[in-house]
């Protein structure tokens, strides 16, 4: 168990984001987060990596329990995770967002950096190859020095996977990776998504709208709806569950 | 300059002779996480070593036949000379055949062990493992989403180097004692041909020949070890053989790999080679990209480039031969050198080129000469893979378009009364492999290789090729029609990717079109015509007048040539798909399969004949995960202008 989830509620003013949802995310599992538009997927993640602050609940990660997160110390404790609206700097080259996914990882103060001495040398040399390694694993090389913002989108979201590699998380949070993408895009971010979890060992949580996609790569998946965990279980229970045929299809009242 | 081959009969022995002479200096460079790593020549002997000792372990014996599937990469080349070491004779696969295509060889050669690039590769091997009994080994490159294979075939190429290192521990005289055992006449490598004219066959080149070859021409250029070039052709193709491994082995020259296919054009530009080798396509290709961003690019600059390269055409091409230009002609070119082609050589990364070739088939003159007039010493060559490439070449000083040149040193030539060329020369192929009939079709008693290309000398005694011999045909009223001709004028346009022309035996020439989706879609953006892609910008009539106006300058044209103005183009079509070589239309080195086309579109072609104005077409269509699915459509034909011929008008 590398994370787990206990009644966490959020709200935002009058609106129940979240209600008393657990879960809990085993060590080296892709697990899944589906539910339809508003049902909270997004604000969930957000918990988890400390952008938004639960009013009750409690949040474990690699043993430690916390009321809530704060997003640094998220990110240095090994969470990291991409954007469902791409947030990468668009005027700087695949080559520099990606090496920005390693500033925690750089020990540097600035006038080293600023004299090139030694140390802040070798240590650039070595996050360069790091991320080298990244563009590398992602099949990227051509657009290595190319302006993220003068890609198309599938190959945009390839890097923000790649900016979050670079951090070397332990657990990734991937906020609808697939959204707006082709049928050939959407099998190759698959086929990342799965070599990230084998090469890397990484422990992946997703949110996915694409059910084939969802049903194909995770091993658990968690629906929620209107803010309540509504199922949770292996993808052929939930492709069964009724509560979640009705959520997704809506029922007469 | 080439070194002295004397004892030296085979690559391996090669490969020693450079490892002592030159050991430091470059042989191969790969692009690996953004740094080129080099192997030098010492570097690359270890390897070999390490490797031949390794496959000697695991069973690879004389005479056997090792597959290398894969791009451009050092282990893969290294893996292809350590077989030689041991008296095995490398395979070849094209890196992008389907499986099933790797079926044939693999039974066909016996094949026992194969060296694959990375997943993809292993997973089309393993794919046909069943119907490919001989096949006991299978080692692979890169580890990338392998580690949970568990077939027993399957082994890391790493795995094999340890296995050498224990082994050369254990005999340490064993390599050397291989090599010494290997002679010129042994076979060196089996390619098999890319079957444009039928199934494919394995052709079996021996030491001898390649290297006779490599190093007629290596003399002849004087290419020597400071030569760079960048191998990024399939290396299943014989011209990849000679440029990255057998003009390497006899000069000592060093090849880069590219990091990927995609990265080609930056890593060109990085490297910078003096020798470059590209089929007419790929410089078709560089034009039109060249053409584009020109059209993109701001008003003065557009000028520049008009002006300056009506100046090099004129005079580059002369000034390049050495040929007497005029003083003031002389300072336009070299401020067009400063403003314009220097530049633009650099962006083609063709700053350095010394030697650069071209082949393949024939070359449009325009194209030709757009890259000469730069100052680039682009020159044609004739070969093919049972004459170990070099048979003609273009001396310097005397480039033609449309010849491809005399003879190299050492090879003979002449025509059969059917204009056919016979070859007869050192670097001639052994045999097709286990196919003696074939063998002795093509290759007849007295030694001549019967080539099926059909052409004749030029007055100063230079080759010149005008179709092959069966594809040369003629009109209903009895006048020459050489389709390939007709569709190299037709792909000089950037608009045009390919052309299928039709005419035999019927009272006119009819075509099909291929446009370059790149070039037409940049042009349909410039006029705001909104598409989804080629299927329906191929619908649009815009598309068709643009391709008509290509069509009837192209008429215009023939309508000059005495014997060729009966072939003008009447009628034609844009066809619904893009020809693909998964859908068997064109072959892996992307030549025009015409037979094949005809019968696959049998409906199209006799609309084009018969005067409709419309064709339903209903096709199958392959997609490339490789499930099927059907296409139907009205596809438009349209007419174009034909032209008086120029010899009737002054007759009138």
């Amino acid at each position: 168990m590398i994370l787990s989830v206990e009644n966490v509620s959020l709200s935002f003013g009058g609106v129940k984001a979240l209600q008393e949802v657990s879960f809990d995310v085993e060590q080296h599992e892709v697990r899944a987060i589906i539910g339809p538009n508003g049902a909270g997927k997004s604000s969930l993640l957000n918990v988890l990596n400390g952008v938004y602050h639960p009013q009750s609940g409690r949040i474990t990660f690699k043993e430690k329990t916390f009321e809530d997160m704060d997003p640094r110390q998220a990110a240095s404790m090994g969470i990291a995770r991409t954007f469902q609206n791409i947030a990468l700097f668009k005027g700087m080259s695949v080559l520099d967002n990606i090496m920005t996914g390693r500033n925690l990882k750089m020990g540097c103060n600035f006038l080293q950096q600023a004299l090139w001495l030694g140390p802040a040398r070798r240590e650039e040399l070595a996050h360069r190859h790091a991320v080298e390694e990244i563009i590398d694993f992602l099949e990227i090389e051509h657009i290595r020095r190319t302006p993220v913002g003068r890609l198309p989108y599938g190959l945009q979201k390839r890097v923000e996977l790649g900016r979050a590699l670079a951090a070397e998380p332990e657990l990734l949070l991937l906020d609808e990776p697939m959204a707006g993408m082709n049928l050939e895009e959407k099998q190759d971010m698959c086929r990342f998504i799965l070599d990230v979890n084998d090469h890397y060992g990484t422990t992946l949580v997703l949110i996915e709208h694409d059910m084939g996609v969802v049903m194909d790569i995770s091993s658990r998946v968690v629906v929620l709806d209107y803010g309540r965990k509504i199922a949770d279980g292996v993808p052929a229970e939930i492709r069964r569950n009724q509560k979640v045929i009705d959520a997704y299809l809506g029922v007469a009242h | 300059m080439a070194i002295d081959i004397g004892t030296l009969d085979t690559f391996p022995k090669l490969l020693l002779h450079h490892a002592r002479q030159r050991g430091g200096k470059p042989a191969i460079r790969e692009k690996d996480l953004g740094i080129w790593q080099t192997w030098s020549w010492h570097r690359f002997a270890d390897e070999v070593r390490l490797l031949a000792c390794g496959l000697a372990e695991q069973g690879l014996a004389r005479g056997d036949h090792i597959a290398l599937v894969g791009d451009n990469r050092p282990r893969l080349y290294a893996a292809m000379c350590a077989a030689q070491c041991l008296g095995a004779v490398p395979v070849p696969l094209y890196q992008d055949a389907v499986a099933a295509e790797m079926a044939f060889p693999i039974q066909n050669a016996q094949i026992t062990h194969a060296v694959a690039e990375d997943q993809e590769q292993v997973d089309k091997l393993l794919e046909i493992l069943p119907q490919c009994p001989s096949l006991k080994r299978i080692y692979y490159d890169d580890p990338r989403g392998l580690r949970h294979y568990r077939q027993p075939e399957v082994k890391s190429y790493d795995s094999l180097l340890d296995t050498g290192r224990s082994a050369a521990k254990l005999d340490g005289a064993f390599f050397e004692t291989e090599v010494a055992k290997g002679r010129g006449s042994d076979s060196a490598a089996m390619l098999f041909t890319s079957g444009t004219t039928a199934a494919a066959k394995g052709v079996v080149l021996t030491h001898h020949a390649l290297i006779d070859r490599a190093k007629a021409a290596a003399d002849m250029e004087k290419l020597g070890d400071d030569d760079v070039v960048l191998a990024y052709l399939p290396p299943a193709w014989i011209g990849q053989y000679i440029f990255s491994y057998a003009q390497p082995f006899v000069t000592g020259y060093c090849i880069c790999c590219p990091e990927s296919s995609e990265t080609v054009m930056t890593d060109m530009r990085e490297v910078g080679p003096t020798y470059y080798f590209a089929p007419p396509r790929v410089l078709e290709a560089l034009l039109t990209q060249v053409t584009i961003r020109m059209e993109d690019a701001a008003a003065p600059k557009r000028w520049l480039y008009r002006r300056f390269m009506a100046v090099a055409n004129r005079v580059g091409g002369a000034l390049l031969d050495g040929q007497p230009v005029g003083l003031l002609d002389r300072l336009a070119y070299f401020l067009g050198d400063l403003l314009v082609y220097g530049p633009l050589r650099n962006v083609l990364g063709m700053s350095r080129v010394r030697v650069a070739y071209t082949a393949g088939e024939a070359i449009g003159p325009d194209l030709f000469k757009f890259y000469r007039s730069l100052g680039i010493n682009l020159k044609q060559l004739y070969g093919s893979t049972e004459t170990s490439v070099f048979v003609c070449i273009q001396p310097d000083g005397h480039v033609k378009p449309d010849t491809v040149g005399p003879a190299v040193p050492g090879v003979e030539l002449r025509f059969t009364p059917e204009r056919e060329l016979l070859i007869r020369s050192p670097g001639l192929f052994k045999e097709y492999y286990k196919n003696p009939q074939a063998t002795s079709e093509a290759k007849d008693r007295e030694g001549w290789f019967h080539t099926g290309d059909a052409g004749y000398f030029d007055p100063d005694g230079h080759v010149k090729i005008i179709d092959r011999v069966k594809d040369v045909g003629q009109l209903a009223d009895g006048t020459l029609f050489a389709p390939k001709y007709l569709e190299n004028k037709l792909k000089f346009f950037p608009y045009i990717r390919e052309a299928v022309c039709f005419g035999h035996g019927r009272d006119k020439v009819c075509a099909f079109i291929n446009f370059d989706v790149d070039a037409v879609g940049n042009w349909a953006e410039k006029r705001n015509l909104p598409y989804t892609g080629y299927t329906d910008l191929a619908s649009r009539d815009e598309v068709y007048d643009l391709i008509r106006e290509c069509i009837e300058r192209v008429n215009a044209d023939l309508a000059q040539e005495p014997e060729l103005a009966n072939s003008q183009i009447h009628r034609f079509l844009i066809l619904h798909k893009e020809l693909d070589a998964d859908d068997g239309e064109l072959t892996r080195t992307r030549k025009v399969r015409r037979r094949h086309i005809a019968e696959r579109y049998e409906p199209l072609v006799r609309a084009l004949y018969d005067g409709s104005a419309s064709v339903h077409v209903e096709a199958q269509v392959k997609y490339e995960d490789g499930r099927t699915g059907t296409f139907s459509s009205d596809l438009k034909v349209h007419d174009a202008k034909t032209f008086v011929p120029a010899a009737a008008r002054k007759a009138a």
